[in-house]
């Protein structure tokens, strides 16, 4: 468990060992890297992924507290990554967030159908996150 | 004077011959009643005692009384005298001469020869016999006798005095019997006949007492006493039913009368029926009485009661027969198609009312008709005519172009005969229908023209359909281009909403991370300027998501989600919503709602959306004063309303409309005094119009503006 470790002593100090680990994937680094840092700043342990698949490894490899998915990725999409972690034993008990830029109905009804557990709009704001985020895993 | 003594004068008168031989002649000869055998003594007296040689009488006979014939001789041979006669009609005859003038007359003296008679002399006597009673004598004989003597003539004259009178008395008692014979015979013979006839027949005198009955007349009504007492009693009844008849016959007068008369048979007791059949007689001497003729009337009545009840049966047979008749003329009469019955000869014997309309003509028509007819007539003989020629054939049937003879219109019919065979196996007539196939041929030509405009028809609905699928795949096409081109619209604005957002959410995010100083404190300089940055970046996604709301609206994509609620929350939800920018603006914002204002099915998030965009531009353009959010139910009682009433700048009457359009403010560049992107009324006028609603605007510069939503309480579709 050494990358993690490392990971986490790099990426917040703040962090506790025994923080809540929270997976964010989302392909566009400014955002991903803006809800890391806000996280962080707020005390949770991070893992990004940059598209499904890496998500899938992350989440398999590091079995995360609650993913923050982004539904528009690139290869595999959110929605697809969602319902493989929802069909796998070892990570269908992580609550996923799906966030996305398309503000659509279609969109938060096909997020809920593959396994999402809520559903936040972009633009969303970093307190706007943390807030779901805090609600879910005291839930 | 007594004969005894006449006969004595008359013997005194003479004085040669004794007078007591004339007595006894005169004696004998009234004592004898035969007329010959009178002349036979008188002749012979003559001879005894005048001494006359021979002597002739000549008596008319009873049939012929002028014809005088010899009924005594005296020394004549009596075969010649039987041959001669004297007919006293004869002329010219000397003895018919002296008879008829009854004068005695001496022949064969003084030029007078003597006539040829049975006495062969030429000398005679001849002395007519007569009754010299009446002037008018006619003389019933003629006494000849010969020789011619005086004292022979003066007692041949005496002799003749006495026999003429006494034949005269002898012929006229001989006709009086001959007389009575006759009638005893006639009436023997009447009686006779009458018994003969079988019918009773009486005379009876006014009173009805039988004068003369025949014998079965006297079965009927007389008995007598050793006659039943049954039969004594029919009699009675008989005769008291006849004299009853009578009466009324005598009271209903003269005329010859019949009158039916019951009575018994006294024999068997059976009813007898007669006919009366009375006429009154009136006979001078036998008074009045009634001749009646019974006839036996009972078998005659009870064979014209058998004749007029078989003549009733016959009748009622007949009737039966004409009513059959009529009734099949009836019936053959109402069959619509013509009906013709032909002899063997193919003559018509029998045609309904149809049928005569075609071959039969009226007088009267004219001379086209009548060769209709006649023409019609020959295509039917000819028809039938060859249903005879064959001789196995029963039946035969075709068509017959005939001609209406009224109209002159072609009349197309098919013909069926059928023969009528007897017992026999001979043909003794045909019987005919004719179908009128005019309508057939109609219905026909119809059908054809109808077929042909179906399937006409059919071509042009094939086209129309080939039109229709050809314009439908056209309109298919240029739909789904249509649907591909909203769709890449759709999908273009959605990319773009994502492209804005992401770069957005970055800008956002980190601005608000600096300002949370998550990287450290800033300074007030940093703080403000960065502060600005995030309300523009804020601004820019108010625009974004207004244009991703119309264009959602424009697109069918807005969802309307209907639920019930009360309008007073959600007012209070949207002052308290709404509570920052109100406490920023200084401004008397108050609710007024009617007390009656009932709940609303519709969509809450929409309505909601509308009234804060109705009050925050309320406060945005009120910069004193007062704004004010009203509710209540529209007179009808299905709307409600609610309406944000603020004492802003108001908005010029040509702006009222123009600020409900895209991208449009008041003011035209309002955007950076006011802030907005101006499409908030936009958005607001088409979310009412999804709920079936409206927004009405009244405004006054610098007095304020009332915006209000009337909406129904109740939005109908799902």
């Amino acid at each position: 468990m050494t990358p993690r470790r490392t990971q986490a002593a790099k990426e917040g100090k703040a962090a506790a060992a025994k923080s809540p680990l929270i997976l964010v994937v989302d392909d566009f680094a400014d955002n991903r890297e803006m809800y890391s840092q806000f996280l962080q700043f707020s005390g949770f342990r991070v893992v990004e992924a940059q598209n499904g698949h890496e998500a899938l490894e992350k989440a398999f490899g590091h079995a995360p507290n609650l993913i923050v998915m982004d539904l528009s990725l690139p290869g595999l999409d959110g929605w697809e990554a969602t319902r493989r972690l929802k069909a796998d034993d070892r990570t269908r008990a992580i609550p996923i967030i799906a966030l996305t830029g398309h503000a659509l109905a279609g969109h938060s009804k096909g997020a809920m159908d593959a396994g999402c557990d809520a559903f936040i709009t972009k633009p969303c704001l970093p307190e706007r996150l943390l807030e779901e985020i805090k609600s879910m895993l005291k839930g | 004077m007594s004969r005894s003594a006449a006969l004595r004068t008359m013997a005194r008168r003479r004085g040669k011959v004794d007078a007591a031989e004339r007595l006894k002649l005169a004696e004998t000869l009234l004592e004898t009643d035969d007329l010959a055998t009178c002349a036979r003594c008188a002749l012979d007296w003559l001879g005894r005692s005048a001494g006359v040689a021979r002597g002739l009488c000549l008596v008319g006979s009873q049939e012929s009384p002028s014809v005088l014939q010899p009924v005594a001789t005296l020394a004549v041979r009596s075969t010649r005298a039987q041959s001669f006669t004297l007919d006293l009609e004869t002329h010219n005859d000397p003895l018919v001469a002296a008879t008829v003038r009854l004068e005695a007359s001496i022949f064969g003296r003084n030029g007078r020869p003597a006539p040829r008679t049975p006495l062969e002399s030429s000398r005679l006597i001849a002395i007519p016999l007569h009754a010299r009673q009446a002037l008018e004598e006619y003389p019933i004989g003629l006494l000849i006798v010969a020789p011619i003597d005086p004292e022979i003539e003066t007692e041949a004259k005496w002799v003749a005095g006495l026999l003429g009178p006494r034949l005269t008395a002898l012929r006229a008692a001989q006709r009086r019997q001959e007389g009575e014979r006759r009638s005893l015979r006639e009436r023997t013979l009447l009686y006779n006949i009458i018994n003969a006839v079988s019918d009773p027949v009486l005379l009876t005198d006014t009173e009805g007492r039988i004068i003369v009955a025949n014998a079965r007349a006297e079965v009927l009504l007389s008995s007598g006493e050793d006659d039943s007492e049954g039969r004594r009693r029919a009699v009675a009844l008989n005769n008291m039913l006849f004299s009853s008849a009578l009466t009324r016959r005598a009271i209903e007068g003269a005329e010859p009368w019949r009158h039916e008369l019951l009575l018994v048979d006294p024999v068997d007791g059976s009813d007898l029926l007669f006919e009366l059949l009375s006429t009154v007689t009136v006979d001078p001497r036998e008074g009045t009485g009634i001749v009646s003729i019974l006839r036996n009337v009972t078998d005659l009545r009870r064979a014209t009661q058998e004749i007029e009840e078989n003549y009733r049966k016959l009748r009622l047979a007949e009737a039966d027969a004409r009513a059959e008749r009529d009734r099949l003329d009836l019936i053959i009469d109402s069959v619509a198609d013509p009906i013709l019955v032909t002899d063997p000869n193919a003559n018509i014997v029998m045609l309904n009312a149809p049928a005569e309309r075609l071959f039969t003509v009226d007088p009267a028509a004219g001379a086209e008709a009548r060769r209709t007819v006649q023409a019609n007539d020959a295509h039917f003989s000819s028809f039938v005519s060859n249903l005879f020629f064959e001789p196995g054939a029963l039946r035969r049937s075709g068509s017959i172009g005939l001609v209406d003879p009224r109209t002159g219109a072609p009349l197309p019919v098919e013909a069926i005969s059928g023969k009528i065979v007897s017992e026999h196996g001979e043909v003794t007539a045909t019987v005919t229908i004719l179908h009128d196939r005019t309508e057939e041929l109609e219905r026909a030509r119809l059908y054809e023209q109808l077929k042909r405009a179906s399937s006409e028809l059919e071509q042009k609905v094939r086209e129309a359909t080939a039109e229709l699928t050809r314009q439908n795949e056209l309109l298919r096409r240029s739909h789904f281009e249509i649907e591909r081109a909203s769709a890449a619209k759709s999908q273009f604005l959605a990319n773009m909403s994502h492209e804005f957002r992401t770069p957005l959410n970055a800008i956002l995010g980190y601005t608000s991370m600096l300002l949370k100083g998550v990287t450290g404190e800033l300074t007030a300089h940093q703080r403000r300027n960065l502060e600005r940055v995030d309300s523009n970046a804020h601004h820019l996604l108010a625009i974004i998501n207004d244009i991703l709301d119309i264009s959602r609206i424009e697109a069918g994509k807005m969802p309307l989600t209907l639920t019930t609620f009360d309008l007073k929350d959600l007012v209070a939800e949207v002052l308290a919503e709404v509570e920052p920018i109100i406490a920023r603006s200084q401004l008397a914002v108050t609710s007024q709602l009617a007390a009656d204002v009932p709940q609303l099915k519709t969509d809450r998030q929409k309505v909601k959306q509308i009234v804060i965009n109705f009050l925050t531009n309320a406060i945005k353009f009120t910069p004193r004063g007062s704004v004010e959010v009203r509710a209540g139910s529209m007179p009808d009682g299905d709307q409600i309303a609610i309406a944000v009433a603020d004492t802003g700048i108001g908005i010029s009457a040509e702006d009222r409309e123009r600020i409900f359009e895209d991208f449009r403010q008041a003011d035209n560049s309002p955007t950076r005094e006011y802030m907005g992107a101006g499409l908030g009324l936009a958005i607001c006028r088409r979310l009412a119009g999804m709920l079936d609603g409206a927004i009405t605007l009244e405004s006054e510069i610098g007095r304020g503006s009332t915006f209000t939503l009337v909406v129904p309480r109740e939005v109908k579709r799902a």
